[in-house]
């Protein structure tokens, strides 16, 4: 196929994203070599899946050109379903503690 | 937004005129609601269904977590070769092939129309590379003893929720492979517009997206020490 891509301005920023993404995935699995696991590796790698997601949202799905109107719609409703979920961690440890 | 109006086809057709014409042909431009978000209708549908999709991913996720910390003892079974290396490149064709599906935008976009079916074709291959990856990455650990429903170190729930969140992400990618081959192919007859592709190109984002985070809550946090 062809590889012609100098038509297409934006590839330039996209290619950045692109190696950031990567860059991120690699520091991750560095990570999860050099720390123990636990509750800080965890949130190591929630925060930084976190960040390569919203690179991936606002860079490659172009969310960051939309309305505002759009953004506000979508990703706070999103975040408010995912932190109501969290609600299910103190029953998670109920074998150990005997109570939830 | 759409302005065209309904006109009454009583002259035209010499049926019936019905009130459903009337009504619809009553409401002009002027009053009909803007769009919202100013975005076509379409991509507002593949946003509603790229969220509601998350939060299904993110139920699985958190399901996963659950029972990891209700069990007692958690398999670890995912040594550097093959999994976590299987597992890298499984990752960077992924995020390759959100990138070339950017390139076949911008082509569409560009108004160069074999170039965008060219690029769409090349990614929805990446995909097939990375469901093959995939399933060599299950059949390992099939090898090692990893059913649905037991595995020799721990929790047999490991193996539920292991397939099951990947094989909904490898769903996910089966679909957006047709998904693009159909598009891309209705793109290249003129059926499809460029706005069509750029569907496409989002719900694949959505798939490398999910990736993002399975990756390191399911392999990562379960490497072989």
């Amino acid at each position: 196929m062809s590889t012609d891509t100098s038509s297409n301005p934006a590839l330039g920023k996209d290619l950045a994203v692109y190696g950031i993404i990567l860059a991120i995935a690699g520091l991750q699995v560095l990570m999860a070599y050099r720390t123990a696991p636990g509750m800080q590796l965890m949130l190591q790698m929630l925060a930084l899946a976190l960040v390569q997601g919203g690179i991936a949202v606002a860079f490659f799905m172009h969310l960051r050109n939309e309305k505002r109107g759009l953004v506000l719609a979508l990703i706070p409703t999103t975040i408010f379903v995912l932190v109501m979920m969290n609600m299910i961690w103190s029953d998670s440890f109920r074998l150990f503690r005997m109570h939830p | 937004m759409s302005t065209q109006r309904i006109q009454p086809s009583f002259a035209t057709t010499g049926g019936t005129l019905s009130e459903a014409n009337l009504v619809i042909g009553g409401h002009g431009s002027e009053t009909m609601e803007a769009r919202p978000f100013a975005i076509p209708s379409k991509k507002l549908v593949m946003w509603l269904f790229i969220i509601s999709d998350s939060v299904t991913f993110g139920a699985m996720l958190f399901a996963y977590g659950y029972l990891k910390n209700a069990s007692p003892v958690w398999p670890s079974p995912f040594k550097f070769y093959p999994s976590i290396f299987n597992v890298l490149l499984m990752t960077f064709v992924l995020v390759s092939s959100s990138l070339t599906m950017l390139i076949a935008i911008g082509h569409a976009k560009a108004g160069d129309k074999g170039k965008a079916i060219r690029w769409t074709y090349f990614t929805a291959a990446l995909g097939v590379l990375f469901a093959i990856l995939h399933l060599r990455e299950w059949s390992g650990l099939a090898a090692e003893g990893v059913h649905m429903f037991s595995n020799p170190w721990g929790s047999p729930m490991f193996g539920a929720t292991f397939y099951s969140i990947t094989g909904l992400h490898l769903t996910h990618v089966l679909g957006g492979v047709i998904a693009l081959t159909v598009v891309g192919t209705r793109y290249g007859t003129g059926r499809y517009t460029a706005d069509d592709l750029e569907l496409g190109a989002l719900y694949w984002h959505f798939v490398d997206l999910v990736w993002m985070f399975v990756v390191p809550m399911v392999y990562l946090m379960n490497i072989a020490r």
